[in-house]
């Protein structure tokens, strides 16, 4: 089953990054946009029995290794779901 | 003293500590492979900076889950010293030997300077041989030592005085020009609640023979050889 992981700065967290292409932006003429963050979009395959069971391990997958939840946040899809 | 300095794949800084510890401090350091897991009767264990893992994903992510660091982690638990430099600090981050995190510098690029840090706390084993509000001189060379933790856990951190360094500018204050990384309370080293641990972004084993540009780093590695020696 693929899997598709975000994972974004935490709101708080100095992303001097989201900041630079924000301010980049700007200078290009989008005026507008504001917020920018810049994360890693991960994409995996794993063995699962059924959708549950590959959220349930993309969760842990998430908690244990490819987020840090002191500054970052995480979000995924499961494809087919 | 026995010492061992962890060899991750990627580890930069390895035969930089050898040297500092051995051939100037007259110590008996010895490397420890990262998959081998004993740590060979070590006294304290040091983490070398350098590029653990290739830093993938999140700096020092990866080396934690590495079969050394489980005996780092049992080490430190049972009050064994461990001390992080650089990437070393960043794994000890990682593997939660140590609150915190490291981030990306807030100026987006790679810093190799010469920075002051003033001793905060001097009645830990890491800082023992030096005087509070010391001002060291001691090499970075980093792209994420910008060090974040939640600000109610650094209030906590700061009464119990686990700020053990922070940067300053040469007359020892606190300006925000002379914090490199834009680390949250200037913070440049900090260590664990019991003490043992200690994590740091300066590199001491750059900075050992005058000739070289300083000598403070053997400071630090003094103060944990009157500790445990």
């Amino acid at each position: 089953m693929l899997i598709k992981v975000f994972v974004t700065p935490r709101k708080g967290i100095l992303d001097p990054q989201g900041r630079a292409v924000e301010h980049s932006l700007k200078s290009l003429g989008f005026k507008g946009v504001s917020g920018v963050k810049i994360g890693k979009y991960i994409v995996l395959e794993v063995a699962a029995k059924s959708a549950a069971d590959a959220r349930d391990q993309a969760h842990k997958m998430c908690e244990r290794l490819l987020a840090n939840p002191l500054i970052e946040d995480y979000t995924f899809e499961v494809e087919g779901e | 003293m026995k010492w061992g300095v962890v060899r991750f794949p990627g580890s930069l800084d390895d035969n930089d500590s050898l040297w500092a510890l051995n051939e100037v401090m007259g110590q008996e350091a010895a490397i420890l492979w990262h998959k081998d897991t004993s740590l060979q009767g070590a006294r304290c264990v040091l983490l070398p900076g350098g590029f653990s893992y290739g830093d993938y994903l999140r700096c020092g992510a990866i080396a934690r889950f590495s079969p050394i660091m489980e005996s780092v982690a049992k080490f430190a638990a049972d009050g064994g010293l461990v001390i992080g430099t650089c990437n070393g600090f960043q794994v000890l981050c990682e593997a939660h030997l140590l609150p915190g995190v490291l981030t990306r510098n807030r100026t987006l690029s790679f810093i190799c300077d010469r920075v002051h840090v003033r001793v905060e706390n001097a009645r830990t084993p890491f800082t023992r041989a030096m005087r509070q509000g010391e001002v060291l001189t001691l090499p970075i060379k980093h792209g994420e030592g910008r060090y974040v933790a939640p600000e109610s856990e650094l209030r906590q951190m700061e009464e119990r005085g686990q700020i053990l360094l922070r940067y300053v500018d040469a007359e020892g204050r606190e300006t925000d020009d002379a914090n490199p990384n834009g680390a949250m309370h200037a913070i440049a080293g900090v260590a664990n609640d019991r003490f043992n641990v200690f994590g740091l972004m300066p590199h001491p084993e750059h900075a050992v023979e005058a000739m070289l540009g300083g000598e403070d780093g053997l400071k630090i590695f003094r103060s944990i050889v009157e500790s445990a020696g």
